[in-house]
């Protein structure tokens, strides 16, 4: 850890995370120390054997502009394992938000395969790739990406609309309203329910956007440079809330970034440049509980 | 469920759009406007036409006519059976007014048809268009008193009151007339008396030529006199005729700009009427009529050249009785239907049982005799609705432009909820939805308005004329009070519905547009 003022304590959760955690109704409840104690062990014990929650092997992508063809991705191997926080890191133009789009069916690959979770979701229809993103995928972006037309409650309940037509909508509305309701409690922004995204700061827009990309109570977390907008204090209060979903419910999170720091806090890192990853030397793999034990 | 959310959420915060909703909403308006009026328009004018036209007229173009009339309205009867509710029979011809005004002679084009009173009332709404109560109830062709139209204030005294006090006058003139010519008489036989004395005197008893000459028109405004007195127009009457309002008036307008009618003929005056009768060479009669009544239907092609006179005055002037049997001929047979028959059925039963080409008569329905100026108007309405709904369509490409500006601008939306995973149907549905309430409010204002102008229309009027100081809608030209109109609720349906659609199929392309829209570059979208 080159910077230890970055580290990141997640068993000291953020002020205003303190009150909510008497609250037990939530289902993403604060992490408790004891809580973490159990997880660390757990691992460090399956550090090396991890399922792959996300699989790219051998990836190619080019775009075209005109008639010449700029190559993006040259063939990239890439894996996430379950229960991790995966960090992309590159500079710009090395093709990790491409990569993080692909991952996330958002484009198609014009070569190799992407799997999550063992099967194969490069090749699914574009009406499974939709359904796919809605239900198992949650995206958070560097411009938040809100509806600027919907309230901070409409927004979160964006996914819940789309996936549920209108009368099976209205059937569970009250349901999916009170898990929005919660997610919003937990991102700490329960006081901004009515308020539209132009009325939020940055801070509070990309907290809105985690509490959107949650509401399907997704397995995999895509996050594209979250903090790259933000000043240092926002930037940490989203990366701790990220932090402490993943050691909470074990979400798997790819993570785009550009600042080093940022990566090196993450479990494992893979260097993108020039459309291909960067072979390091074998380094051990760095994990959070590592980072804890001042490593 | 977001599609309805967002539809809603972009028509309360994009009101840009509905500026270009109202252009349909305008064009609505103007449609349902042009409709009522003109629907109006031509309800009441066929109102009026079929006033004074029965259902379904059997014609005959010979000279002679339908010699056997009864015949004929006996197999009518057996052929249509309970549908008949009137036949009567007709004789129309084409005749020449002469009237006296002012001490010169006005002649006019009329046509002359021969009416059986007693049964013309019950094919045709004629008696409700006569000016006299009484002739309202039942047409008796005989002078009333007075009492003519009660409701026109400035009509001047007519009928019987007129022309009695008229006919005293001229007899006094005449006596006067008389009187002069006797006096201009004694004098001219004094003075031929002595120029002959005096020529017997001076040279014998030869003839002065120019004295006989002389002698002609004296003779000859005595026979005039005698005639006249024959006749006592004080007391008696003429036979009655009954004239289209405007053959004895001119409409116009008083200083103080109300519409008046002016009449120069009264009932009560009388009028000569030159008409064919129906030998071979047709050789022209003169007959005297007296005007009993006037006819007002408003349709000035009635109006001003229908003469009503008795069937079988006529046809004994013109010589249509058969010596024989006495039967008098017609030239048409006048049939009414009773209500919610089909005419157009009836009159094909009636070809098939007169063939042309066997009794050369004609049978034709009432809209079959007023054909060409009901399809002019059938004609004008339908172009004016094909050129009010390009106005529509017009719109439409407005809104198709507004429409890929909204999805120009909601790029990055569009990416987002993609990136959320909704598919791209459901983003044309947003867009589409969005069409379909632009086009249902835009529509729905438009009724309205459409609505609100109808309903306030002559106020419109008048306020235009007030601004303008042009008359919009001349009484002397139209013979209306009022604007008329009609509203029918298909036509609003229809009308809206057409918007709608116009506006739906406008909001289809951008929908398409945005639908196929790639997430990540609509992401990257700045």
């Amino acid at each position: 850890m080159n910077n230890p003022d970055t580290t990141l304590h997640p068993h000291i959760p953020a002020p205003h995370m303190l009150d909510m955690d008497s609250k037990t109704a939530s289902p993403y409840r604060v992490i408790r120390p004891e809580d973490t104690e159990s997880l660390r062990t757990k691992r460090s014990a399956n550090a090396g054997q991890l399922d792959p929650m996300i699989t790219a092997s051998g990836l190619v992508k080019s775009y075209r502009k005109h008639k010449t063809v700029v190559p993006v991705l040259k063939g990239v191997d890439f894996v996430a394992p379950k229960g991790r926080v995966t960090a992309i890191i590159g500079q710009s133009g090395s093709g990790k938000s491409t990569l993080l789009h692909l991952l996330g069916t958002l484009d198609q690959p014009d070569g190799g395969e992407i799997a999550f979770d063992g099967q194969r979701i490069d090749c699914l229809t574009a009406r499974d790739r939709d359904a796919f993103r809605n239900q198992q995928l949650g995206m958070i972006f560097q411009f938040y990406h809100l509806l600027p037309e919907l309230t901070l409650l409409e927004n979160v309940l964006a996914p819940a609309m789309i996936s549920h037509g209108l009368f099976s909508y209205l059937r569970n509305r009250r349901m999916v309203v009170q898990r929005a309701k919660e997610l919003i409690d937990m991102v700490g922004l329960s006081h901004r329910m009515k308020h539209r995204p132009r009325e939020l700061s940055g801070g509070e827009m990309q907290r809105t956007a985690i509490a959107r990309a949650l509401i399907a109570n997704p397995s995999l977390l895509l996050a594209d440079e979250p903090t790259g907008n933000l000043d240092h204090e926002s930037g940490q209060i989203i990366l701790r809330i990220l932090r402490q979903l993943n050691q909470d419910h074990g979400l798997t999170i790819v993570m785009v970034t550009h600042d080093e720091s940022i990566a090196q806090q993450c479990d494992s890192v893979v260097r993108l440049k020039d459309g291909k990853v960067e072979r390091l030397p074998p380094t051990p793999l760095r994990t959070t509980s590592d980072a804890i034990r001042g490593g | 469920m977001y599609k309805f959310l967002l539809c809603m959420r972009y028509l309360k915060t994009r009101w840009i759009a509905l500026a270009s909703i109202v252009s349909v909403t305008l064009g609505v308006a103007t449609l349902i406007v042009v409709n009522s009026v003109m629907d109006g328009f031509t309800t009441t004018m066929q109102d009026r036409m079929h006033g004074i036209l029965s259902d379904i007229v059997l014609e005959t173009r010979s000279q002679t006519g339908i010699t056997q009339p009864q015949g004929y309205e006996e197999r009518i009867r057996a052929r249509l059976g309970d549908r008949v509710a009137g036949v009567t029979t007709v004789v129309t011809l084409p005749a020449m007014m002469t009237f006296q005004r002012n001490g010169n002679s006005h002649t006019q084009q009329i046509n002359l048809i021969g009416i059986d009173q007693n049964t013309f009332a019950s094919v045709s709404d004629f008696s409700k268009y006569l000016l006299h109560p009484e002739n309202k109830k039942q047409l008796d062709f005989l002078l009333k008193n007075n009492g003519y139209a009660v409701e026109r204030e400035r009509m001047q005294p007519s009928g019987w009151e007129y022309r009695a006090p008229m006919a005293r006058y001229q007899k006094v003139v005449q006596q006067r007339l008389r009187n002069a010519q006797e006096l201009e008489q004694e004098r001219f036989e004094q003075l031929q008396q002595k120029i002959q004395e005096e020529t017997q005197a001076s040279d014998g008893a030869q003839a002065d030529p120019v004295a006989a000459l002389m002698a002609g028109p004296g003779i000859q405004i005595a026979n005039n006199a005698q005639q006249i007195s024959q006749f006592d127009s004080e007391k008696e009457q003429r036979t009655g005729i009954v004239l289209g309002i405007n053959l004895g008036s001119i409409r116009g307008r008083e200083p103080d700009g109300t519409v008046q009618d002016f009449f120069f003929l009264r009932p009560g005056d009388d009028v000569q009427v030159t008409f064919p009768n129906a030998g071979t060479p047709p050789r022209g009669i003169d007959e005297q009529f007296t005007i009993v009544d006037f006819y007002e239907s408003k349709m000035s092609e009635y109006d001003s050249t229908f003469a009503f006179v008795p069937l079988e005055k006529l046809q004994h002037s013109r010589g249509m009785i058969d010596p024989q049997t006495g039967a008098g001929a017609v030239t048409s047979i006048q049939i009414k239907l009773k209500p919610g028959n089909d005419l157009n059925a009836a009159r094909d039963a009636l070809r098939d049982e007169f063939p042309p080409t066997h009794d050369f008569v004609e049978v034709r329905t009432w809209r079959e005799t007023q054909g060409p100026l009901l399809a002019a108007v059938q004609l004008e309405t339908t172009i004016l609705n094909i050129l009010l709904f390009m106005i529509i369509a017009v719109a439409g490409f407005g809104i198709l432009a507004t429409f890929f500006m909204i999805v120009v601008e909601k790029t990055r939306d569009i990416g987002i909820l993609k990136a959320l995973g909704a598919t791209g149907m459901g983003i044309a549905t947003i867009f589409l939805g969005y069409g379909v309430l632009l086009g249902t409010v835009g529509s729905g204002v438009g009724v309205v308005c459409g609505l609100l102008f109808v309903w306030k229309i002559n106020d419109i009027a008048r306020v235009i004329e007030w601004i303008t100081g042009r008359e919009v809608f001349d009484p002397t030209v139209y013979y209306f009070d009022t604007i008329p109109t009609i509203i029918h609720p298909y036509m609003l349906v229809w009308v809206s519905l057409g918007a709608i659609l116009i506006a739906v199929l406008a909001s289809v392309l951008p929908s398409i547009r945005a639908a196929r829209m790639h997430p990540v570059e609509a992401l990257r979208y700045e």
